[in-house]
């Protein structure tokens, strides 16, 4: 459903941040992208929906070349590309509410979403997605009074409220606690499955990437140099990504939390 | 080098010797200079009418006391001139500078090579020339009175206010901006999503302080003819009315006092 072809991205600075990268996601696939800091996983999903512009190669969403479109033609195509940030980038004096029907803007008129007059269908479904995460009774609440974990199901709202084919995800869990990671992580594969979306996940802790998702890409200086089932991630692997270090207790299988399944 | 070994012990200081003796040359030069300019001034003063300074404004004082306060009535007008003057100049430059500052800050600028620069000259020439003379050039082309004054105090503040909020836009967190960017949202939906709620607070507060400031400004615009409370001061010093001088000071004095009040409520409010 998303092909990358030869995709590179090289910046003023003459960092070449992607190096002629090839990858094809079917649809439904959660896909997990790992690497070390500056391995390019942020630009990469940023080339996909265009926050970056990729300097040579192609992006096609089903049919649709990205790389090739108008600003007019991108704005439509990125209302099916939901996306979801690591500090969660929501607007902070906004309410619950507001943040989350911002995920429409791209569906609305500019005085409709001036006014707040969004559609009675997109409030309904704004409605049922905050319950869906839990967050109904915060609806009116401004963003700045949440807690991480509470802001960042208010991110997937936006991105999902878009009626999104692909979400892309850049590190979700990176500024949460260990039991809230989970938590995000496993509402975000559950919600992928339930609505059937591709998606791509950029995350730091393997173990957590292991636990949820069906295929990790290993991302290293620009360059694909793994890409396979969770199973497959071995100590060599992890050495061949990241550089050299024990990663034995790194991949022990880590049990499920039953806590947090109550939530 | 600042770390000497002596003897073993590894002594650090803030400066090395020369840096230290340079420091000292600078300021010895600077205590020299200092005390030649006040040579001079000293020269250039008649001593005489400093030494009579206290008896003179203690003569002004038994003058200006009590003031005439039956004269208050006639005030009554000229202060609300004051404040509309101050008011509606405030309106007006907040009206023009939001724009300017769009222009003009880096992140929402259409052009940073064409459009930037002239937002830039817009606000440095502005901000530049004071509105008193702003008033005098205004005065000369559309005439004494309100008028020329409302018009100088909005010049003069366009620049101020544009200033203050294209610095603000442009210290916004830009990964809220890229978030709406990606739901698809056109420019202007960016703009009042992404950029508009973040500024707001900025926005409030530099709207009431430049009010605040214009308060104090518009009372002194009457000396030039451009209306309000500082034509009765001007008419009232022609004629060395001291206790009228001094019950205009007096009501400068609340104005500026409930301005400060009422500024510092707003801004609690919003903030």
């Amino acid at each position: 459903m998303l092909r990358l072809e030869n995709l590179s991205k090289t910046y003023k600075t003459g960092d070449q941040a992607l190096k002629e990268i090839d990858l094809e996601v079917p649809e439904g696939q959660v896909m997990a992208l790992i690497g070390p800091s500056g391995a390019g996983k942020s630009t990469l999903i940023r080339c996909i929906n265009r926050l970056v512009e990729p300097s040579g190669g192609g992006a096609w969403l089903k049919d649709v070349e990205l790389t090739k479109l108008s600003s007019r033609g991108l704005r439509r195509e990125r209302r099916r590309m939901g996306m979801i940030f690591q500090e969660y980038a929501l607007i902070e004096r906004l309410t619950v509410m507001e943040n989350v029907l911002s995920g429409r803007l791209g569906y609305v008129g500019f005085w409709r979403s001036f006014l707040r007059r969004y559609p009675q269908q997109d409030i309904d479904t704004a409605f049922r997605l905050l319950d869906r995460v839990g967050l109904l009774s915060m609806a009116d609440k401004r963003a700045d009074e949440l807690s991480g974990g509470q802001r960042q199901r208010v991110g997937i709202c936006r991105a999902l409220i878009q009626d999104p084919d692909l979400l892309l995800v850049d590190e979700p869990t990176a500024s949460l606690d260990p039991k809230t990671s989970r938590q995000i992580m496993r509402l975000i594969c559950e919600l992928c499955e339930e609505r059937q979306l591709a998606a791509i996940i950029n995350i730091h802790d393997v173990a957590l990437a292991q636990m949820f998702v069906q295929r990790v890409v290993g991302l290293r200086l620009g360059t694909i140099e793994f890409d396979g089932a969770p199973g497959s991630l071995t100590p060599d692997v992890l050495t061949m990504i990241y550089g050299e270090e024990d990663w034995e207790s790194t991949i022990r299988p880590v049990d499920d939390d039953h806590g947090a399944a109550a939530e | 080098m600042p770390v000497a070994d002596r003897n073993g012990t590894r002594v650090w200081r803030r400066r090395t010797q020369a840096q230290s003796l340079f420091h000292w040359a600078i300021w010895l030069v600077g205590t020299a200079i200092f005390v030649y300019c006040w040579q001079m001034i000293s020269e250039a003063t008649t001593w005489f009418f400093v030494w009579d300074a206290p008896r003179i404004s203690a003569d002004i004082w038994t003058r200006a006391t009590p003031p005439r306060w039956e004269y208050v009535t006639q005030l009554g007008e000229p202060i609300w001139d004051t404040l509309n003057i101050a008011t509606l100049g405030t309106i007006i430059a907040i009206c023009l500078a939001v724009p300017v500052a769009f222009l003009a800050a880096r992140n929402t600028t259409p052009s940073v090579l064409f459009v930037r620069p002239i937002a830039l000259l817009v606000i440095v020439s502005s901000r530049s020339i004071n509105s008193l003379i702003w008033a005098l050039l205004l005065i000369a082309i559309i005439g004494p009175g309100i008028l020329s004054g409302v018009m100088a105090i909005a010049i003069r503040s366009i620049g101020f206010c544009a200033k203050l909020l294209y610095e603000a836009i442009e210290e916004i967190d830009e990964n809220q901006v890229e978030a709406i960017e990606a739901t698809g949202a056109r420019p202007w939906q960016v703009m009042t999503y992404g950029i508009v709620p973040q500024i707001l607070p900025a926005f409030a507060g530099i709207a009431v302080f430049r009010w605040d400031i214009n308060i104090r400004e518009s009372t002194v615009l009457g000396l030039v003819g451009a209306g309000g409370i500082g034509l009765q001061l001007q008419a009232s010093l022609n004629v060395l009315a001291w206790p009228q001088v001094s019950l205009i000071l007096v009501v400068i004095l609340a104005a500026v006092v409930v301005s400060e009040w009422v500024s510092a409520k707003v801004r609690g409010a919003i903030i």
